[in-house]
């Protein structure tokens, strides 16, 4: 490190010291987000459970009826919700999910309904058809929005405008890890489990089971689509806490790094000074 | 009087957990009364009042949306949205209220803006009717 003066590297270690500083706020205010948020998925998680149970007894109770929910019809056209978040800096939360339903979408026919700031960008840079921008902030879009998402889209699939819709989100699995999924909300998959006899199947449905389910499946994929807007936004702000940490330790490893060798520095020139005053002598 | 075990979820949390001896809801065929030992069943849930008794005690609430189950004597209610009616934020109601109002008269809105329009006015009516008891 002979020739740098101690100068430039004061200027650098300053410059590190405020950089430092900057993402340590930031690790700080995500960590109390996620406090936050984590709070809500487990508050969301209860009703989330329910439905879906709900929702699968009656499929399972009732082999008789017929719904277009259930329908498999050939996939022609999928339409897709992605979530992802507002803001990057937040470790590979964003590329995750982005790269998981760009795999999945290769050569199909698909629609986006993209939910945050990146997603939206993402889609319409590359030129995907995008449904609607309205929900290009994530953090703005309430559990009203989710109903209304999922009111729209389960009509447009009973319309047969979509054969198929998805749902991409990252899902929240520990404040460390947190994977990206994609899941499918329609047609529902009837489930084939041997655990008939434990279901009660003398099940009085009012009106019947049919016109129960029509009503209950835009409520369930509202729920869904809610509790997988949970997920996702913990996992963003877990993210971000993590990628900040990692930079904080970064930054802090560079400044002990820099200020040994500013102090060599000027170990090195306190020396050449005595050496010159000693040969002058 | 004997009671059933009653839960109230909502997306925002477990709103009631314990003992209940009376519960009646509006569902999407017209008020619905639930007491102890009462048949499986699943109903889907319209707008309006909730009533609950327990231990006497009456309360009241919005309960917009979603539905009720009862299985093997206890009984889940899983609305969209579900407020007691010491909690339900009158001015809220009222401003939907106007503003509901204002959308449908206007005569230019679109269709899908109308039914949005009708929907807020019917949930803000049912919030002001709950309130007010």
């Amino acid at each position: 490190m002979a020739g740098v003066s101690t100068k430039d590297i004061k200027t650098r270690i300053r410059s590190m010291e405020s950089t430092k500083q900057i993402t340590k706020a930031m690790e700080m205010v995500a960590a109390s987000k996620l406090r936050h948020a984590q709070a809500r998925v487990e508050n969301s998680r209860p009703y989330f459970e329910i439905l879906y149970s709900t929702i699968h007894d009656i499929v399972e109770a009732n082999r008789d009826f017929s719904s277009p929910y259930l329908e498999n019809r050939p996939v022609k056209k999928i339409a897709y919700i992605v979530i992802a978040g507002d803001r990057g800096l937040a470790g590979g939360y964003n590329s995750n999910v982005l790269k998981l339903v760009q795999s999945e979408i290769e050569g199909k026919d698909v629609v986006i309904i993209p939910i945050g700031k990146k997603s939206t960008d993402y889609f319409s840079s590359r030129k995907i058809p995008v449904l609607t921008t309205v929900y290009s902030d994530a953090s703005a879009v309430s559990i009203g929005d989710c109903f209304s998402i999922a009111k729209q889209l389960s009509k447009a699939f009973l319309a047969g405008e979509f054969d198929e819709i998805r749902l991409a989100y990252t899902n929240f699995v520990s404040v460390l890890s947190q994977t990206p999924a994609s899941i499918r909300l329609l047609p529902l998959i009837r489930e084939t489990t041997g655990r008939e006899g434990t279901r009660p199947t003398d099940v009085l449905y009012e009106p019947d089971g049919e016109t129960v389910f029509q009503a209950v499946v835009p409520e369930y994929l509202g729920g869904v689509l809610y509790g997988a807007l949970c997920e996702s936004r913990a996992s963003e702000h877990a993210a971000r806490r993590t990628a900040m940490d990692s930079a904080t330790q970064n930054a802090e490893d560079m400044i002990a790094d820099l200020s040994l060798k500013y102090n060599q520095a000027r170990q090195a020139a306190i020396t050449q000074e005595i050496t010159e005053i000693v040969a002058g002598a | 009087m004997t009671g059933f075990p009653l839960k109230i979820v909502t997306p925002d949390g477990l709103i009631y957990d314990g003992q209940a001896e009376y519960l009646v809801v509006r569902t999407t065929e017209g008020d619905v009364g639930i007491l102890a030992s009462h048949i499986n069943s699943v109903f889907s849930l319209g707008m309006g009042k909730a009533t609950i008794i327990s231990d006497g005690q009456r309360r009241t609430a919005a309960c917009i949306g979603g539905m009720l189950s009862v299985m093997n004597g206890s009984v889940t209610l899983v609305p969209t949205t579900f407020e007691w009616s010491d909690q339900i934020d009158v001015d809220r109601a009222n401003a939907s209220l106007e503003r509901a109002q204002s959308i449908l008269n206007s005569g230019s809105a679109s269709q899908t803006d109308l039914k949005l329009a009708e929907a807020r006015l019917r949930r803000a009516l049912v919030r002001k009717g709950v309130a007010s008891r």
